[in-house]
């Protein structure tokens, strides 16, 4: 019934011209330097990505509904969960939000014509696909199997796999991060429009401007810990064997100091996207705008002073250890502000239950559970019995998967109608976001048990006790993949075939709102003059026509 | 379309402007846009060198006989006139800026350059031969024959004292400077990345150096557009203060230590 | 407990009850905010769903009144989080001055543990109940990680280092071990068992276990004999041309340089791999290496030898320790190796 009313429709229409149909040769994409292409460049490799990590997940759940290590020898399951860490953190949860809907919107939303710097925009997605490749070989040749953390002496002179490959591919990959956020921040800083000020910038932008702090700062540091472990082992000395007086602590210190900053990297961009969903699909400003803004700084900064809190059972001293557990409880703050910002937001709004916002609420249930649970590993004394368990497995599940992922999907169904100019099934995208929810839940809730039993991570082979759990969340994570795989099928479908959307279809008050769906290469006809307010709803926003013409046009759909 | 927004005009003149690129609105911003780019990206070389100097630190308050061992072996003399070298480049690079930016013919632009270059080339040239010799005296530490030999007449004493206590059987059994040499050469691997790095930083810059010559000499910079020179710059001053760092940690730290102390 | 899916595990340490408490105050928590937060969000989702599409309702911006409470609410919570987890952290790796010590060598793939008395045991671990126990560990190879859940309590074994932890079982039983830190292959098959014994079964047990020599006497043999250290620290340990090493476990050391630093396991450590790296103050550095020469379980019973003549007072030493006061409880065990040449432990007489 839906598509009868399109062919009535005849007042949205596609703009004549836009980034999309600004040149269709090959060259004009690989080499294209408009950062709307680049951010497509980056949707299908990254998707490729995730395609891979969440094939090596099935395989991993496959292997764990037995408690014997039949399905896969011990040494092929090493690789597998290996694989699946590598690709998930490096290829897909870093650059997910922030190489694909940050590089779309950041220049959109703020007013610009495109990022400070186009061309090394489009040199980090040349480095992300040279690091992939290097990386891909890695696993290809014979695979990786020291854990996605690399581990010394185990990754120096234990393993006998790719891990010089695999290494230099993230050494590689981590100058892709660099750029963007280089990019991000040199763009918030000198690009916005007349009148777009600090506190006008909507809150995407904040956490993608903490998000591109911590990518600078810290990803140079897993870039040279990386190269150096790689180095040791081609060269058979250095500083973490433990052999020639190295110190395999030092490199738990100097990857973490780059990796728990990294989980900001991961999600702080979701927090971004979920205050853009959370106040314009209740139609209002957000609640403490400043304090949701400067809690994602405050993040950023925290997070890096943290990192020991991954090393509270290495041996390193009680003092050092009390500080670390300090910090990450003071870390907790700033979270907890967000949520209850973002709560207060919904009180008196006019919420709408459009997909995204579905999205953002599961967000929010699934973020609180595993923020929560990250204080139970900040609690020295009980991290000791969870550390390396499958209670952190579940933790950084419901954080990065619930969190990131979530928001992630969430965005893409948010933007899709801009980036595309076409709207998916409203019903299908309903579906696939309540079958992520429950088959996540299934998946990694039992793991919290789990831990709490003790069973550790990286098992090949566990106690068959445990099993009845293990089953409950590899059913789950077969729900959950069929919940992943269907938007990659309607949205595709809905790239060629949606109904057309018009330049907004939500009826929202941001600068990427006043522009066409698709936007021009350009972003804006001419450069806009901002006189609002983020999530300005009121009668300046223009808003009142809009609205009216939407109705009148969705006026047969609800009879 | 009604929520449109009210904009300015801005695609006035913008193609006069030499070296203007599309994306900004007017030179100013791109000024502003590079300036701060280039600094974001040297706060990022920090942290890459970070890492290094972290490791560095710990192991020399660890091991800090080996490290004063491993510093003596090197050439003092050779590193401080590089030391010398690098801060002329960063004069005559300081020279090239202020003459792009005072539109100076760009044969002068272009003479400055040439001069940094080759300062830095010379700096390459002395790190090449100071490398030459720590392969002739077996230092490089992922070689297979790295074979640490006590230097110096201080080392000697310390030698000789430690022959006249321990027993002939006993330095034939165990090899005893083997947990030592273990140290210094891990004085040595830090050197090398760290000296490496940096060098390979100078390499860079000198490319980079090449194709601002190139550009300086078509005459693309002037009081109007110089911003390039001056990127470069910043990334030339920031890749010699990195030395000015390395020099005392590598070459200077420790040396008391062995001339100071014949008892250890 | 073998209902038919388990949702907790066994306590069986004086830890458990602590850890487990601090668990159910943060499951409260976690239950309490979840349920505050989602009911909150649900009701609003009903209660403010969208009546009229695209209209504008009120504003309410925001209220520091509101901010600041939900800053500081969550952050007292918080503290007393951090306090507890700190309390109990440093019970967990607190030591106990007097506890029945074990040496724990874990190497790929397996855990081998070594008694006070002497017995040695392969990924089982057989301890009495009610007493305090104390591991001293080290690996062979890469990082491993012993862990007991039923203890509530686990360490990371990192090579190059003595770790250690402890605990006091309260219930005999059997328990699982495990090795949680990821090292290559077999990983998951470096688990076993701890079995918690009454005092007299496992008085029992050790009878019926040959003991070969402790691991003290270990170390005095290979002191004396193997590794000829006695030719220049004295044959009692009382020193020489090197140091005296009667009574210097866990006192402080004055080095060349006038770094002081503790006798502790890695210090003895290292002086054993790497002497020219800490020279005593007051001597040279004569010391060959004997890295390459001994292996992690001769360590650890030159180590265990050294604390055994804690206690004693030997002859004085120059300047570099401290008089040695109250008689650790090693001391007190004692050492009669009758001169009888007993293969030295090692890696060899392991399976």
């Amino acid at each position: 019934m839906r598509e009868e009313a399109i062919v009535n429709r005849d007042i949205d229409l596609m703009p004549r011209k836009h980034y999309l149909n600004n040149g269709s040769t090959v060259a004009s994409w690989l080499l294209t330097k408009d950062h709307k292409r680049i951010a497509i460049l980056y949707l299908i490799s990254v998707s490729a990505f995730f395609l891979l990590g969440g094939i090596y997940a099935s395989l991993i759940r496959l292997e764990l509904l037995t408690p014997q290590s039949d399905l896969m020898e011990a040494h092929l399951y090493n690789r597998v969960f290996t694989h699946h860490g590598i690709i998930m953190v490096f290829f897909f949860l870093i650059p997910a939000i922030p190489a694909i809907l940050g590089n779309f919107l950041i220049p959109i939303m703020i007013g610009a014509k495109d990022l400070a710097f186009p061309r090394i925009n489009l040199l980090s997605w040349y480095i992300y696909i040279v690091g992939g490749a290097f990386t891909l070989y890695a696993l290809l040749a014979g695979g990786v199997d020291t854990g996605w953390t690399f581990y010394t002496p185990y990754s120096t002179t234990f393993s006998n796999t790719y891990v010089m490959a695999a290494g230099i591919g993230i050494f590689i990959n981590g100058f892709s991060s660099i750029l963007t956020g280089l990019n991000f921040l040199v763009t918030v800083h000198t690009m916005r429009a007349p009148g777009m000020t600090w506190f006008r910038l909507p809150l995407f932008v904040w956490s993608h401007y903490a998000t591109s702090l911590v990518m600078v700062l810290g990803t140079p540091v897993i870039a040279i810990t990386i190269l150096l472990l790689a180095l040791e082992r081609f060269g058979r000395v250095g500083i973490f064997d433990p052999a020639l007086g190295g110190d395999p602590i030092l490199f738990q210190h100097l990857f973490w100091f780059y990796s728990h900053p990294a989980v900001y990297i991961m999600i702080l961009p979701g927090f971004g996207v979920i205050s853009e969903l959370i106040a314009n699909f209740s139609r209002k400003k957000i609640f403490g705008y400043a304090f949701v803004a400067f809690s994602s700084i405050a993040i950023a900064v925290f997070g890096f002073l943290v990192w020991g809190h991954h090393m509270f059972a290495s041996g390193q001293s009680i003092y050092a250890g009390l500080v670390f557990s300090f910090l990450t409880m003071v870390i907790a703050v700033p979270s907890a502000i967000k949520v209850f910002n973002w709560t207060a937001t919904l009180y008196q709004g006019s919420i709408s239950y459009d997909t995204p916002m579905l999205y953002a609420l599961f967000f929010m249930g699934l973020f609180l559970i595993g923020g929560l649970t990250g204080l139970f590993l900040g609690a020295m004394g009980l991290d000791i019995h969870l550390t390396d368990t499958y209670f952190v497995v579940a933790h950084f599940h419901y954080v990065m998967v619930g969190g990131q992922v979530l928001a992630y999907l969430g965005g893409l169904h948010y933007w899709f109608p801009k980036m595309f100019g076409r709207m998916y099934s409203e019903f299908w995208s309903k579906i696939s976001a309540m079958i992520v929810f429950i088959g996540f839940n299934l998946t990694f809730f039992p793991q919290f048990i789990l831990g709490y039993l003790g069973m550790p991570r990286r098992y090949a082979a566990y106690p068959e006790e445990m099993q009845v759990l293990n089953i409950f969340s590899s059913a789950g994570a077969s729900i959950l993949a069929i919940g992943l795989v269907l938007p990659a099928i309607y949205l595709t479908y809905a790239l060629f075939f949606g109904k057309i959307a018009g330049d907004n279809p939500w009826v929202l008050p941001g600068l990427e709102w006043r522009t066409s769906s698709p936007p021009p290469t350009e972003n804006f006809v001419r450069t806009p003059i901002v006189t609002w307010e983020a999530y300005e709803f009121g009668e300046e926003s223009g808003l009142y026509e809009e609205g009216e013409r939407r109705r009148r046009l969705e006026a047969p759909e609800r009879v | 379309m009604a929520t449109r927004v009210e904009a300015i005009d801005t695609h006035q003149e913008h193609h006069h402007v030499p070296g203007l690129q599309h994306q900004f609105d007017d030179i100013e911003q791109q000024k502003e846009a590079t300036t701060i780019g280039m600094w974001f990206f040297l706060v990022q070389e920090v942290m890459f060198f970070g890492g290094l100097f972290m490791a560095y630190l710990l192991y020399r308050y660890k091991y800090p006989m080996a490290f004063a061992a491993g510093s003596n072996h090197l050439d003092l003399w050779l590193g401080f006139a590089n030391t010398l070298v690098l801060i002329a480049s960063s004069l005559t690079m300081a020279l090239a800026v202020w003459s792009a930016q005072t539109s100076k013919k760009p044969k002068v632009q272009a003479g400055w350059i040439v001069l940094t270059m080759i300062f830095g080339m010379v700096f390459l040239g002395v790190k090449a031969v100071e490398y030459n010799d720590k392969y002739q005296h077996h230092l490089i530490p992922f070689s297979r024959d790295f074979k640490w030999e006590p230097k110096g007449e201080e080392l000697v004493a310390q030698q000789q004292m430690i022959e006249r206590h321990a027993s002939e059987a006993e330095k034939s059994l165990y090899g005893r400077e083997q947990a030592f040499g273990d140290k210094v050469r891990m004085f040595f691997w830090i050197y090398f990345a760290m000296t490496g790095l940096h060098a390979l930083h100078m390499v860079i810059g000198i490319g980079i150096m090449l194709w601002l010559l190139w550009t300086a000499l078509k005459g693309r910079y002037s009081a109007e557009f110089y911003g390039p020179v001056e990127i470069c710059g910043l990334y030339w001053h920031f890749v010699d203060i990195v030395w000015i760092f390395l020099f005392p940690l590598l070459y200077l730290l420790g040396r008391h230590f062995i001339a100071g102390g014949g008892g250890h | 407990m073998n209902s038919w899916i388990p949702f907790f595990p066994e306590q069986a340490s004086t830890f458990a009850w602590q850890v487990d408490g601090l668990y159910f105050y943060l499951v409260a928590i976690t239950v309490f905010f979840t349920v505050l937060v989602v009911g909150a969000i649900v009701w609003f989702f009903i209660r403010y769903r969208e009546r009229e599409k695209y209209i504008h309702p009120s504003e309410i911006e925001g209220s520091t009144v509101l901010e600041v409470t939900w800053s500081i609410i969550p952050f007292i919570i918080v503290m007393t989080i951090f306090v507890g987890g700190g309390v109990i952290y440093y019970n967990l790796y607190r030591m106990p001055s007097e506890a029945m010590e074990i040496y724990v060598v874990g190497k790929q793939w397996m855990w081998k543990f070594q008694h006070p008395t002497g017995q040695r045991e392969i990924n089982e671990l057989h301890i009495p109940v009610g007493t305090k126990v104390k591991l001293t560990m080290t690996t062979e190879d890469v990082l491993h990680d012993l862990s007991f859940p039923a203890f509530r309590t686990k360490s990371d074994v990192v090579p190059g280092r003595y770790t250690a932890l402890w605990f006091e079982a309260t219930k005999p039983g059997k328990y699982r071990i495990y090795c949680a830190e990821y090292c290559g292959m077999n990983h998951s098959g470096m688990g076993g068992w701890v079995y918690v014994m009454e005092q007299r079964d496992f008085d029992n047990w050790l009878s019926g276990n040959v003991s070969g020599q402790t691991p003290a006497e270990a170390g005095k043999d290979l002191f004396e004999n193997k590794l000829a250290c006695a030719s220049c620290h004295a044959a009692d340990g009382s020193g020489g041309r090197g140091p005296a090493l009667v009574g210097l476990f866990g006192k402080p050391v004055r080095l060349a340089g006038g770094q002081t630093v503790n006798a502790d396991e890695a210090y003895i450590r290292e002086s054993i791999l790497n002497p020219q790296g800490q020279i005593v103050e007051g001597y040279q550095p004569i010391m060959p290496t004997f890295k390459g020469q001994v292996t992690e379980d001769q360590l650890v019973s030159l180590i265990a030898y050294i604390k055994s003549i804690a206690g004693q007072t030997g002859a004085p030493n120059k300047l570099n320790t401290t008089p040695a006061t109250a008689p650790q409880p090693d001391a007190s065990r004692n050492f009669d190796t009758d001169g009888k040449a007993v293969e030295p432990m090692g890696g060899r007489s392991n399976p």
